[in-house]
């Protein structure tokens, strides 16, 4: 019963930050401020639902997958974010924060 | 030895990863989670050799802590920014100089600065001296500088010793 509650809550909290995660994505005007979504809520979401999947399972034996999970994530998500605000800056796309005058550019 | 098994802790933390992900300890995934162990170490090897050491495990768990700490409280405070008015916020591309010089621990710093919420690593400078940083909002760039270095940078400093 009070895990049933626990694991309730988590998925609540976790689908919240989610969704603001998905708003994020939906109404922040360009695309560095965008790029804020995927990879930020979304650690707090996940880990919630994740933590959430354990203490269900408990009753059938401890799981780690959701530990591998949430390694894989802290692994892959930041290398892309990465990649994908490097190709956004050679593209030179529309931002409204200037660019900082002092940054060694790579030359394109 | 040396020359099958370079990296033992490596290779046991992949068996003990392959056997947790398939969630059964049967004679057929030992010896397949075996073989990984034995394989990856080898291909990955020239990327491997080097790698830095921790030499202050203490600090890595204490890093690890702040770091669950400051991705719940950021995690809040970026979701109330993403709700509130849209142009009340002040992005800004933000440059730190860096004290790391090893690659290992700038992608270390790098990783760390994109996963806690309102920043996003974006670019490397070709010295490996000034990392790129995108806030969401930052009304302070010199104090955000000042808060990576201090929060993150110094911790991993001190975790690999240099």
């Amino acid at each position: 019963m009070i895990i049933e509650i626990a694991v309730s809550a988590l998925l609540m909290v976790g689908s919240f930050f989610m969704l603001v995660g998905a708003i994020g994505l939906a109404r922040l005007p360009d695309f560095f401020m965008r790029l804020h979504a995927p990879t930020k809520a979304t650690t707090l979401g996940v880990g919630s639902m994740l933590l959430a999947s354990m203490l269900y399972s408990l009753q059938d034996g401890p799981s780690l997958h959701e530990l591998l999970i949430v390694l894989f994530l802290f692994l892959t998500a930041p290398v892309s974010a990465h990649l994908l605000a490097q190709a956004a800056l050679k593209l030179k796309l529309r931002s409204r924060a200037p660019m900082p005058g002092d940054f060694p550019r790579l030359p394109d | 030895m040396k020359r099958w098994l370079p990296f033992p802790l490596l290779s046991a933390v992949l068996a003990a990863g392959w056997l947790a992900l398939v969630g059964e300890a049967s004679i057929a995934h030992l010896l397949l989670g075996g073989l990984l162990a034995l394989a990856i170490p080898l291909v990955a090897a020239p990327f491997l050799d080097h790698l830095q050491h921790v030499v202050a495990p203490g600090a890595a768990v204490r890093l690890l802590f702040l770091l669950i700490r400051d991705i719940v409280l950021a995690n809040i405070a970026v979701a109330r920014l993403v709700l509130g008015p849209e142009a009340r916020l002040r992005p800004a591309f933000v440059s730190v100089p860096l004290a790391l010089s090893h690659p290992q621990s700038i992608a270390l710093l790098a990783s760390i600065i994109t996963m806690t919420p309102g920043t996003v690593s974006a670019d490397l400078a070709p010295d490996r001296r000034t990392l790129l940083v995108h806030a969401l909002d930052c009304a302070d760039p010199a104090r955000l500088v000042a808060d990576i270095k201090r929060r993150y940078e110094q911790p991993l400093l001190e975790i690999f010793g240099c």
